[in-house]
């Protein structure tokens, strides 16, 4: 009893970090119904600025929102550079250019920063303050994520850009007629989602330390969690978060073995595609033949 | 284009005569590569379905080949139709679940199985199979009847003749009502269903082929490279392949041939700037084909030969 509990404590932190992808994944899908493939590299790239900054002598807070900031920006200028002209393109050239940015970011990174395994610090202190159930910088990643969703609903719900943004989405012609600039709404979309997504780089590093493959496989559970939630659901997506994080370690530490666990991943997004492609709290697509 | 066709075979037969053992061998990668990219061409290309891992089937007909020459004592040709029949089986299996998934969803699922293909080859309980993360080394076959070509020689010729034979099946199936029909439903599919085109039969058993096709380039591999072992098939090769069938041309036979060799000699010549290099260039020509050469390689030398045709 012990052990499980101990698991789904460790499962909801980093549930929490593919919580956090999951976000940054659904918010580019909300605005251009598109899966950016990319997003784990992009969030990899930001967390290595993390790096250099804290290595450059940064104290840890004013890194971490520098870097936000930092990511932000990259996040808007590929919008408007590499995404821009595919807009139109069908599914497969918009594919392709999603790996392509994929593996131009990993290789960049690798071209700089070398492909040796790097370590990256937590804000948060090292001893335990929870017993031996739960890490302070589990607990804290939990607490950011948390953090993070507020901000985000705040942000959708209350404020004048939040709702251009929401309509962008929706309704591109009726926004662009009552004078929403839809372009940059979807730019700004990206550069939420880069920003979201390099907070999940910062705190998911610490735990798996810094490589520039270091995304591949929380992108997956992100991947699994957006569609658990319901692609289009940013709540929905939250939840899913935690649901795969919890159902990858006590999978992985009873039944499966460590082995498998990128393999439950694989079963999770299969499953809901056959079963319920539109996740728990997704709508239901309807399409007009 | 019988001349040139005629004209390729020949210079294709004498090449190994002329250049290195160790440029034969990367010939014969290249012709393996050729497949593969004829099987993902054909499903992605031909048929729309997006594959993000087809990897995965390139993994599994290489396992085919190596557990059954280790293990089994199988003789290496012996093994190419095994690879065959269990990558048909294992792709149209795969296939028809991902008849409900359209675009996007596709390229997701098949990603996850491209990701997740190295971890299930480590799997303790298959590792007296697969020899889990060491892999398996085989033995390079010798000429057969007492023929004076050495090793690297004959694999070479033997690939090349596999190579044909798919080529010529696979352009038989694709000009014909097959192919139509594979290519009505990537542009209409609900035209085509109207049309009385089995929609969920034809992508299925698209699936089924180009799998095969990878599952035969991946035997054939594995007996080139003598060695088999789960983190060389991992994501970035199934990408690869992504890469390959863009650069080479969408739904063309002979951009299968021009990819093969783009992703065979692109990075070892990019090699030199840098251990990264090969993957920017990737990146960066992937991107360069989408916006500007959309048709490939392929599309490109069609348009130059129908320019020099009409004056």
């Amino acid at each position: 009893m012990d052990a499980l509990l101990h698991q789904i404590l460790a499962g909801l932190a980093t549930g929490g970090i593919y919580a956090s992808l999951a976000l940054a994944l659904v918010m580019i899908y909300q605005a251009t119904h598109l899966v950016n493939f990319a997003q784990g590299e992009m969030a990899m790239f930001t967390t290595y600025i993390a790096w250099s900054l804290i290595n450059a002598g940064v104290p840890y807070w004013p890194a971490f929102f520098l870097t936000i900031g930092l990511a932000f920006v990259l996040g808007v200028v590929i919008e408007r550079v590499v995404i821009r002209p595919v807009e139109r393109a069908p599914v497969l050239a918009v594919v392709v250019v999603f790996i392509a940015l994929l593996l131009i970011l990993n290789s960049i990174t690798g071209w700089i920063y070398s492909y040796t395994i790097k370590t990256f610090p937590s804000p948060f202190p090292s001893q335990p303050i929870f017993g031996r159930y739960l890490s302070p910088h589990e607990f804290g990643a939990i607490l950011v994520t948390l953090v993070v969703l507020a901000l985000l609903y705040a942000f959708f719900r209350f404020t004048p850009l939040g709702l251009a943004m929401r309509a962008a989405a929706q309704n591109p012609e009726s926004s662009r007629l009552v004078g929403i600039r839809v372009g940059w709404m979807l730019a700004l979309g990206w550069g939420l989602a880069a920003a979201v997504g390099a907070i999940a780089g910062m705190m998911v590093a610490p735990i798996v330390y810094l490589d520039p493959n270091m995304m591949g496989g929380v992108l997956l559970y992100a991947f699994a969690a957006a569609l658990v939630g319901g692609i289009d659901n940013p709540m929905g997506a939250v939840i899913g978060g935690f649901l795969v994080g919890v159902l990858e370690n006590v999978l992985g530490a009873f039944v499966i073995g460590n082995e498998l666990k990128l393999s439950v991943a694989l079963v999770i997004i299969i499953g809901v595609l056959l079963v319920k492609p539109s996740g728990f709290f997704g709508r239901v697509q309807v399409t007009r033949v | 284009m019988v001349t040139v066709t005629i004209l390729l075979l020949v210079v294709a037969c004498v090449l190994p005569f002329i250049v290195s053992n160790y440029r034969t061998f990367q010939l014969t990668l290249v012709l393996v590569y050729a497949i593969a990219l004829l099987g993902l061409n054909i499903l992605t290309g031909y048929n729309g379905q997006i594959s993000l891992g087809h990897g995965a089937f390139y993994a599994l007909g290489a396992y085919c080949a190596a557990i059954l020459m280790d293990r089994f004592g199988v003789p290496y040709w012996a093994t190419i139709p095994v690879a065959a029949a269990v990558c048909l089986v294992a792709g149209f299996l795969f296939g028809l679940p991902a008849l409900r998934l359209e675009g996007l969803y596709l390229a997701l699922a098949t990603f996850a199985l491209g990701v997740a293909m190295p971890q299930l080859l480590k799997y303790h309980l298959l590792e007296k199979w697969t020899g889990g993360v060491q892999g398996i080394v085989i033995v390079k076959p010798a000429a057969p009847f007492g023929l004076s070509l050495n090793p690297d020689q004959w694999l070479y010729f033997f690939t090349l003749a596999i190579t044909l034979l798919m080529f010529i099946l696979a352009w038989n199936l694709l000009r014909g009502r097959i192919g139509r029909a594979l290519i009505a439903i990537r542009d209409q599919h609900i035209a085509a269903e109207a049309m009385g085109i089995h929609n969920a039969l034809y992508k299925s058993l698209a699936f089924g082929v180009s799998a095969m096709y990878t599952g035969i380039a991946g035997a054939l591999g594995a007996v080139a490279v003598q060695f088999v072992a789960p983190d060389s098939f991992n994501i970035f090769l199934s990408i690869v392949f992504l890469v390959g069938i863009v650069v080479g041309g969408l739904a063309s036979i002979s951009g299968a041939l021009y990819g093969a060799f783009f992703i065979q000699f692109i990075p070892n010549i990019a090699d030199e700037i840098s251990k990264a290099a090969p993957w920017a260039i990737f990146g960066a020509f992937m991107i360069g084909f989408v916006y500007l050469m959309p048709t490939g390689v392929a599309g490109a030398v069609r348009l130059l030969t129908a320019r020099r045709r009409a004056p």
